[in-house]
């Protein structure tokens, strides 16, 4: 069993996840990337996308819109703007996120505003 | 005897005002539980954020190509003061606390020969700045709409005031409010938002010799986490200001409460006493009556 990595998931309201996981993939401004125990510490932004948290054979995914990755020595944090669970992303919730994302769009100033607006309108398309 | 049915009369409305101020500390305990349990939550969120600054501010060696939020205007002549205050009263000294702050260090900086701007958040620092301060004010945002205090409501008020920035509106801002130490005890508090300052005492993680990398680079990563760590920390203090108002109302409402307890008994004494006095004189009369005749 390879070492766990210690993970933690923040949003300004609330810690949404703070426990032992193997791997995490974050959704990085210079594309997605995934960390390990024992990764090199870095620090990188992130555009609106799905964090996928991966332990044993459970797998979480939660949409972020926006925030930053830090991994340090000691693990990962994630500072999300906003986080919601995917499996709760439906309904009501999905409409409001997609009119924000749209709304972003319109207001896009700097080509990155206009890249992380299309992010988030392409992700939730997905969903 | 008017005397008694007037001691009847004020025994009967301090009852009454007994029973609100006992009913509004009561909505304050339950309010005050759930504001301290947002402020509990948001707390590791803006721990980090400080954590993570202050690591990338130690990282950036010269200031002069930081950017303006982190390094400042070069200039302090307009200072923005932020003032926090509650919606509503009945809590006591809090809001007058944090306005005599305030006030302090507007005379200071004018004093100084600095201008001074204000923003207002909450309408009962804007009604007792306006007296003095009346032209000062630029704008005062008003929460009492909102029913809990969430983080695009800091976001806002961070926005227009990062964009007043962006004008050159000002170059230092501080921000004024009551710090929740616990439930008797509410410091009001000045904090400088912008330039931002990294807190000196934050612990640095040990990276054992390797070296931080950055992605897409330090300076892009700066540029987009300071917004919002003035956001953060405008959340923060309108969360604290929420628990802490909460705290001195229910603390006023105790003591108001118990005054008003102590008034019956007195006047309660006062009352009977008053009853006693009349008796005896009306068997006085009678007995005298008696004997003569």
């Amino acid at each position: 069993m390879a070492e766990k990595l210690k993970f933690s998931l923040v949003s300004p309201e609330r810690e949404l996840v703070a426990r032992d996981v193997d791997q995490v993939v974050v959704p990085g401004a210079d594309g997605d990337f995934e960390v390990f125990a024992k990764h090199a510490p870095m620090m990188s932004t992130m555009l609106p996308g799905i964090v996928v948290v991966k332990d044993g054979t459970s797998e979480d995914r939660i949409f972020v819109r926006g925030g930053f990755a830090d991994v340090t020595p000691e693990g990962l944090t994630v500072l999300a703007e906003q986080a919601i669970l995917v499996e709760d992303l439906k309904g009501d919730l999905l409409g409001e996120q997609k009119n924000a994302a749209n709304n972003d769009l319109q207001a896009a100033q700097t080509p990155e505003e206009n890249l992380a607006a299309q992010r988030a309108i392409e992700v939730l398309g997905r969903l | 005897m008017a005397n008694l049915n007037e001691l009847k009369l004020r025994i009967r409305s301090v009852k009454s005002t007994q029973k609100i101020t006992k009913a509004k500390q009561m909505v304050a305990a339950a309010k005050l539980r759930k504001a301290e349990e947002a402020a509990t939550m948001a707390r590791p969120y803006a721990e980090r954020m400080e954590a993570v600054l202050a690591n990338l501010a130690s990282g950036v060696g010269d200031l002069s190509n930081a950017p303006k939020l982190l390094a400042g205007t070069g200039s302090d002549k307009v200072n923005l003061l932020i003032v926090a205050t509650a919606d509503r009263g009945l809590c006591g000294a809090f809001n007058t606390n944090i306005v005599r702050k305030a006030r302090e260090a507007i005379v200071r900086l004018q004093g100084e020969g600095k201008e001074v701007k204000i923003i207002c958040i909450g309408k009962k620092g804007r009604d007792q700045l306006k007296r003095l301060y009346g032209e000062l004010i630029i704008k005062t945002v008003e929460l009492s709409e909102v029913k809990k205090v969430g983080f695009a409501n800091a976001k806002e008020i961070a926005d227009d005031v990062l964009a007043r920035f962006e004008a050159g509106e000002f170059d230092i801002a501080h921000l004024f409010f009551g710090k929740f130490k616990n439930v008797l005890t509410q410091v009001p508090t000045e904090i400088q938002v912008i330039p931002a300052k990294a807190p000196e005492n934050a612990e640095l993680p040990d990276l054992a010799g390797a070296i931080y990398e950055y992605e897409p680079d330090e300076e892009e990563i700066l540029k987009t986490l300071l917004p919002r760590y003035v956001a953060v920390q405008m959340f923060r203090a309108l969360l604290e200001n929420a628990a802490s108002e909460q705290a001195a109302s229910m603390t006023a409402m105790d003591n108001a409460t118990r005054n008003a307890g102590d008034m019956i008994d007195d006047l309660t004494l006062q009352f009977n006493r008053a009853r006693q006095a009349k008796i005896t004189t009306e068997l006085i009369e009678i007995i005298a009556g008696a004997e003569s005749v």
